[in-house]
């Protein structure tokens, strides 16, 4: 059976949903799981928060394909059933998890100390402060990281085919040997990562210029 | 079922970790030179008079920004080749690394360009000196103290994602894990110790690029 580039491009967008459902997961996971770590991180316990700085540092400091691994590997030994769409949605939260944490962390540090003391000084405990005046003010100057972030988070998953995902670019190493024409494959593959990616990178562009435009952070 | 991590067979396999470490650095070190050599000519394409050029680097860097590296390199190892152009698995994954670590370090050595003052280039020019000294001496240092600790943490994300060049069988750290694995039938704790060799080798590489940073650059860089 003969391939034409239609039936290439065709079976490689199909593909990319699953890449795009990956990288929404990711991202809704990681980012729950990232939002609690901040909670701990600027919190005022100082063993949870170190636990955290080091969760960040781990998965920060090492390749993402090494933490695939480790999950595809590990999961057997406590007694789980490797499947590659877990492998790679859990491996991947963990890792966005700890990025967002650190991004956040960084937005909440810029809101000036004053902000906090105003806030205890209405009587605010420590998690109002943070709910009701801090993160409001920090979420302003998140947005456009967090964006970029997401665009990080698409491109990652494309790891996940080493371990089995049939995500775009898995299909595209099985179009690939089928048809022998890595140029196209590959050429299609990329165009198609670019236009899941530039349109959030510009975004993303465009919401920094306006944070500086209106001046940055009120102080 | 009790499961037991077991480590008896680290001993046959120093050797190869070893070999792996030194391919990871190597690759690490020639992508760090090669890629900030790109990204200062980019950077210098950007700012530059013609608009065909800046619009060249501006594709390439946005073409390169928003893809994965791994597919980059699969395109390089494996597509390039019906064009002719081949590469031993080795120099498609220096390549494929330059120009990725180039395009990021474009982008940043452009705002530290930009962040110099313009007084800087015409105090050059008032002492007669002409652009390309101007540049050189003047305009680059300045800007790339600004921007060392941005760039040295593109070059340990590059490192990093270099695990990714075993897919294409360099003999990477990550291909010997992968080999050692295969032979002991213990990946778990294979991919655990390797994983803590890439986060010692990230917090050395930190450090060492601070160190040479302040070496060439003066104190109070990164």
């Amino acid at each position: 059976m003969a391939f034409t580039l239609w039936d290439i491009l065709r079976n490689l967008l199909l593909a990319a949903r699953w890449t795009v459902l990956l990288s929404i997961v990711g991202f809704v996971c990681g980012g729950s799981l990232g939002v609690l770590l901040l909670m701990l991180r600027v919190g005022p316990n100082r063993v949870l928060r170190t636990a955290v700085a080091l969760h960040v540092e781990v998965f920060q400091g090492t390749p993402l394909l090494m933490q695939l691994f480790l999950v595809f590997f590990g999961l057997p030994l406590v007694g789980v059933d490797v499947e590659p769409w877990l492998v790679a949605g859990l491996a991947l939260t963990l890792s966005a998890s700890a990025y967002l944490t650190e991004i956040w962390r960084g937005c909440v540090e810029a809101i000036p100390l004053g902000q906090w003391d105003a806030a205890a000084s209405l009587g605010l405990h420590r998690l109002q402060q943070l709910r009701l005046v801090i993160l409001p003010q920090a979420l302003r100057i998140a947005v456009a990281p967090t964006v970029g972030f997401f665009v990080q988070l698409v491109k990652s998953t494309a790891l996940t085919s080493i371990i089995g995902f049939d995500e775009l670019l898995k299909t595209a190493n099985v179009i690939n040997n089928a048809t022998f024409e890595p140029f196209t494959v590959y050429g299609v593959v990329a165009l198609i990562y670019f236009a899941l990616c530039f349109p959030l990178s510009s975004c993303a562009r465009l919401l920094e210029r306006r944070l500086q435009g209106s001046g940055g952070l009120a102080t | 079922m009790e499961y037991h991590l077991e480590f008896g067979w680290l001993a046959d396999s120093l050797v190869a970790i070893a070999n792996g470490v030194v391919i990871t650095v190597g690759l690490t070190v020639a992508t760090a030179i090669l890629g900030i050599g790109v990204s200062i000519l980019g950077a210098a394409g950007r700012r530059s008079g013609r608009a065909w050029l800046r619009g060249l680097v501006a594709g390439y860097v946005e073409l390169i920004r928003n893809t994965p590296f791994i597919v980059q390199m699969f395109f390089i190892f494996f597509g390039l080749p019906s064009l002719g152009i081949r590469f031993n698995a080795l120099a498609a994954a220096v390549l494929a690394m330059t120009v990725n670590l180039g395009a990021y370090g474009t982008e940043i050595m452009r705002a530290g360009l930009d962040a110099v003052p313009p007084g800087q280039r015409e105090a050059g020019r008032a002492l007669g000196m002409h652009g390309a000294s101007i540049f050189l001496l003047i305009v680059l240092p300045q800007a790339l103290r600004n921007i060392f600790p941005a760039l040295a943490s593109q070059i340990v994300i590059t490192m990093l994602e270099s695990a990714v060049v075993s897919q294409i069988a360099v003999r990477d750290l990550t291909y010997e894990a992968d080999l050692i694995q295969s032979r002991t039938f213990r990946a778990f704790e294979t991919y655990l110790l390797i994983t803590f060799i890439y986060l010692a080798l990230s917090v050395a590489l930190r450090r060492t690029l601070r160190t040479i940073g302040r070496g060439l650059l003066g104190k109070g860089v990164g």
